[in-house]
């Protein structure tokens, strides 16, 4: 990712397209759509995902996260026809270094994440899978996910300290 | 600035990663993570969650002609999208919601004025402006209400909130916020229902002023 943001490289985006495209339309088509608008939305996708590479800040996000931004917000712009309102942008001081140890700790804990998730039960992990497929309202979320997001909010939490103190620096 | 003490429940801010927050409610959320790092933070973590979900998706081979057609696009200029950048007191997606312009201000009576943002089947979401020292009329919710301060401050039953601050209320709060002393206190206010006044005069009033 970092080699599209920074170089531009063809070969390293068609490398991410193998990566994320047939997962990314794994993930549309679980909702019921149909394998051809998959397509049109992981195309859209792909494409937002080259023109928009200099937004990608590796010390705040997995690749994946950012996908899964990009990806929601497609399809809430196909389904419903409005943009979901965007938080302004947050923009990286130019000329700072890339602090690698930030960088592995964001990866760190999202592996945590993974694992945590793949530990809970199946029917519990069926649930957060709703919830993150943009099928359960704020109320299901907070009556229904409630026992499996207590699981996995500590390793949300872990994440946090360190997202935060990133966000602050770069806000400030 | 004051520091932020009032913030946005996490169960709304997961629905809002989720994309599945309704948009009067999701535009409070976007503005009040551009000012909030810490809520932003909770956004974000809830993001690499549904990135978590995408990676283990089950993958479905895509046609070989798509991949090609996209190579073909990239080197396509790139349409030019508006950025909405803060402006005042008013925040990128609040900017983005008013389409670039100023707020027209309808007013409500006693000073206070409001600017209706959006408003669908969902429910609504506008701007109010209330004079400083000034009460916005004793009412009750037949459903949700987040009010997101932008300037200046009020007080109610439950506590101060300042800039930054997000009020939630619900069908078992009844208050009556007054406006901060100093500049008007200017909010982003979304509801899922309208708002029930006790007085009788707002409450003849509420199918013109529609809220």
């Amino acid at each position: 990712m970092i080699a599209v943001r920074d170089h531009r490289d063809k070969a390293a985006f068609s490398r991410l397209f193998d990566h994320f495209a047939p997962r990314l339309k794994g993930f549309v088509m679980r909702n019921g759509t149909s394998a051809a608008q998959a397509e049109e939305i992981v195309q859209d996708v792909m494409l937002t995902l080259w023109r928009k590479a200099h937004m990608f800040d590796p010390h705040r996000a997995q690749v994946s996260a950012w996908v899964y931004q990009i990806v929601r917000n497609r399809q809430i712009d196909v389904a419903r026809k409005e943009n979901r309102p965007m938080p302004e942008a947050l923009k990286e001081e130019p000329d700072a270094e890339p602090d690698a140890s930030q960088i592995l700790a964001i990866e760190q804990e999202t592996g945590q994440l993974r694992a945590a998730l793949q530990k809970l039960r199946p029917e519990q992990r069926e649930v957060i899978e709703q919830a993150y497929l943009g099928e359960l309202t704020h109320q299901e979320i907070s009556t229904k996910t409630g026992l499996p997001l207590g699981t996995i909010k500590s390793r949300i939490r872990l994440g946090l300290q360190r997202l935060r103190h990133e966000l602050k620096d770069l806000s400030e | 600035m004051t520091a932020i003490s009032h913030h946005i429940p996490e169960p709304m801010l997961a629905a809002y990663a989720a994309g599945n927050l309704p948009h009067a409610f999701s535009l409070v959320v976007a503005t009040h993570i551009s000012i909030c790092a810490e809520c932003r933070a909770v956004v974000e973590a809830h993001e690499a969650v549904g990135g978590v979900v995408v990676e283990d998706s089950g993958a479905v081979a895509v046609s070989a002609s798509m991949k090609a057609d996209l190579l073909s696009l990239l080197d396509d200029p790139i349409p030019e999208a508006p950025v909405y950048a803060r402006s005042g007191p008013y925040p990128g997606p609040v900017v983005e919601a008013l389409k670039g312009r100023e707020p027209r201000w309808k007013k409500l009576g006693m000073g206070v004025r409001q600017d209706i943002l959006a408003e669908d089947k969902h429910g609504s979401v506008r701007l109010l402006y209330i004079p400083p020292g000034q009460a916005v009329p004793d009412h009750g919710h037949n459903g949700l209400e987040l009010t997101l301060v932008l300037q200046g401050s009020f007080t109610d039953e439950t506590g101060f909130f300042g800039v930054g601050d997000v009020e939630v209320a619900d069908e078992t709060l009844e208050h009556t916020p007054i406006a901060g002393a100093g500049d008007a206190c200017i909010c982003l206010a979304a509801t899922d229902a309208r708002l029930k006044f006790n007085a009788f005069v707002p409450r003849m009033l509420q199918p013109i002023f529609r809220i």
